[in-house]
């Protein structure tokens, strides 16, 4: 296992050079090819050439989108999977996207919303509500058994939601015209005021995630011993609840849900570099927006000139790469 | 997990002079009889009502080849069929959610973990998209699909053996390649279609006549002996690889044997219902709670199976009439309103 401390640091930086990689593609990758120095030219001063334009109005907004997003779902799933210690969790579980999905399918359905922009809140809102709901019904996770309750309220919770959701979508065919589009999950047809309504949220979000790597792994040597170090074992679990909300709710609202990412991206973090959230949560945070950016990228060429929405291809890329890391290397449990 | 048992009264109960022994659970004993008493008269309600009402007398005497001919055709034509499949799938499933959650030594483990009912969904939606879909054949379709995403699980997640969390960490991988399938091909389906797909994805027993009883029954009759045979080793496999291996359980054989049978039973159900997966995650949960034991067992999850989804189809066929809804809508509905609840409840007597 590669434990040592310089090789995790240039594993990092080679995580960060992945994602620049990522980034360049991202703007550079599309319908029209723009050459990677028309692109910087671009960045820097537009000169309102076609190209610039493109670049400028079109692709870095879905680029920061992408990116901001694949942070949040790739912590918020590292701190899910802490949090109730079970590597069946994704940050859906404490219910953000069935939430968002039944709020989305009663807006669409029953106040005739069709707009992007005009889910947002809803999808927050919904987020949110089934949140609070399943942190009450699971006791936050207290005591021992105490994560797998939180778990099963999660999906409790979870499964009366998609019901809804689906129930809905049965009885009102338009709502299932629309809905299918919005369960997929992706980056294009996302406007820009969708990205600034949600970014103070992934912000702050991403800062609190990686504060709470410490009291994380204490709480993930068993609750006696996390007391025993001292950390507030309540204060945490409250804390990263709220974390996967902010982080996995606001990027549900903004482009639907992406379940995979968030699953695989811990579970790929840890094989590379162990259990140790310190170093998981950061590598989570910059591998998450690789494999989002980059099925993005692919989407837009695959089948030119019509696009493959980022949630199909993330699944379809980032899936292979899961067992094949999981298959290579010894599998690290939580 | 084991907070959950106080101390448990068993007795021994030996037979023909101690050839067979075993050991009952009077409370497990009690809770199995009492679901099936329920299930039986939720049975008996749902051949009673419909669009045309049968009073009781009428559904007896119906049952008994008494009836008219009005009710007889909707009795034991219509209604029966469909409630027997009920009851047939949600065995299979609650008892194969069973094996996987104990095998998986995880409460959220289920069918879904190795990517049958992904698989399945896939191949009954081409079946829908590209040939009409017929019931039969969508049946095919499904059984086919998911049969391709567990043999697709096991094989990748093998390696000098089978690995609880390495299973599990595959039938991600692969269930998410299949469900960003499903997600595509409804997306870009016409809207008859995708409707039609995402009524299937949910699971129904809309139109369940006998012909669909015989496949299902038969498919359990075969499986059910296997799956008691089989079942010996779990509380073995539970205590951990080695020490099963010093009780001398066979570990791969044990665990591939006890797999095909929960798949196989995940299968008939799914191919006769749809891959209504919550039945499986939330059938064994309940009946552990209910039995008060440490891991969920097999009969109780198999009954209770059996009565949420009975319970289910009953409020699917009535509650939007004269239209219905699919059943996995309400079996979602119904098993997450209950297992919340009982959350709530064991919360309030532990503190």
């Amino acid at each position: 296992m590669t434990n040592s401390l310089p090789r995790r640091i240039a594993g990092l930086l080679l995580c960060l050079a992945l994602l620049a990689l990522a980034v360049l593609l991202s703007l550079a990758v599309g319908a029209r090819a723009i050459p990677f120095s028309t692109v910087v030219d671009a960045l820097w001063h537009s000169d309102g050439s076609p190209e610039a334009v493109i670049v400028t109005t079109q692709r870095v907004p879905r680029t920061i989108l992408g990116l901001l997003i694949g942070m949040a779902l790739g912590l918020a799933g590292a701190v899910m999977q802490a949090l109730t210690r079970n590597p069946l969790a994704d940050p859906g579980l404490l219910g953000v996207n069935s939430g968002a999905a039944a709020a989305v399918v009663t807006a669409i359905s029953f106040f005739g919303i069709t707009t992007a922009s005009g889910y947002v809140w809803f999808a927050f809102a919904g987020a949110a509500a089934a949140t609070v709901v399943v942190y009450l019904l699971g006791g936050g996770g207290k005591g021992p058994g105490g994560p797998v309750r939180l778990a099963l309220a999660g999906t409790s919770i979870g499964a009366v939601l998609v019901a809804y959701t689906y129930g809905v979508q049965m009885l009102d065919a338009k709502a299932l015209d629309q809905f299918r589009f919005w369960i997929v999950g992706g980056l294009s047809g996302r406007d820009q005021s969708v990205l600034l309504d949600v970014l103070p949220f992934l912000v702050v979000g991403i800062v609190i995630a990686l504060l709470l790597s410490r009291p994380l792994n204490a709480l993930s040597l068993g609750e006696d011993t996390g007391r025993a170090l001292g950390v507030n074992l309540a204060g945490t679990r409250l804390a990263s609840a709220a974390t996967v909300t902010l982080l996995c709710g606001a990027a549900t609202a903004a482009a639907g849900p992406f379940a995979f990412i968030g699953l695989a991206v811990p579970h790929a973090a840890r094989a590379l570099i162990g259990a140790d959230l310190r170093w998981v949560l950061p590598y989570a945070m910059l591998l998450a927006p690789v494999l989002l950016l980059g099925a993005d990228v692919v989407g837009r060429v695959v089948i030119t000139p019509s696009e493959l929405e980022a949630g199909i291809v993330t699944a379809l890329i980032g899936a292979p790469v899961l067992i094949a890391l999981v298959r290579r290397r010894q599998v690290v449990p939580l | 997990m084991r907070t959950l048992s106080p101390a448990r009264s068993i007795k021994d109960v030996r037979l023909a002079a101690d050839r067979v022994s075993f050991r009952i659970e009077p409370r497990t004993l009690v809770v199995c009889l009492i679901l099936i008493l329920v299930t039986a008269g939720l049975v008996l309600v749902s051949l009673s009502v419909g669009d045309y009402p049968v009073p009781f007398p009428e559904v007896i005497k119906s049952l008994q080849g008494e009836g008219s001919r009005l009710a007889e055709l909707f009795v034991v034509q219509r209604r029966l069929p469909r409630a027997l499949v009920a009851v047939v799938a949600g065995i299979a499933f609650g008892v194969s959610g069973a094996i996987f959650q104990r095998l998986t030594h995880n409460p959220l483990g289920s069918p879904d973990v190795i990517g049958f009912g992904y698989g399945a969904s896939v191949g009954a939606i081409l079946v829908i998209l590209f040939y009409g879909g017929g019931a039969l054949l969508t049946a095919t379709g499904a059984f086919v699909g998911g049969l391709v995403a567990a043999i697709a699980v096991y094989v990748l997640a093998y390696r000098n053996g089978v690995n609880g969390l390495r299973l599990v960490l595959v039938g991600i991988g692969v269930s998410a390649i299949f469900i960003a399938i499903i997600n595509y091909l409804v997306s870009r389906a016409d809207l008859r279609d995708a409707r039609a797909a995402t009524v299937w994805i949910v699971g129904s027993l809309f139109e369940r006549r006998w012909g669909d009883v015989q496949l299902v029954g038969f498919g359990l009759l075969l499986l059910i002996p296997i799956t008691v045979i089989l079942s010996r080793y779990l509380p073995m496999l539970e205590l951990g690889d080695d020490a099963a291996a010093a009780l001398g359980v066979p570990l791969e054989r044990a665990r591939l044997g006890l797999v095909v049978v929960a798949v196989g039973l995940t299968a008939i159900a799914t191919a006769s219902t749809g891959p209504i997966g919550f039945v499986a995650l939330a059938g064994p949960q309940l009946a552990r709670r209910l039995t008060r034991s440490p891991g969920a067992g097999l009969t109780a999850a198999g009954l209770m199976g059996a009565l949420l989804l009975v319970a289910s189809d009953l409020i699917a066929r009535r509650a939007a009439a004269p239209s219905e809804l699919p059943v996995g809508v309400v079996t979602a509905g119904v098993g997450g309103i209950y297992l919340g609840w009982l959350l709530l409840v064991h919360s309030r007597r532990t503190r």
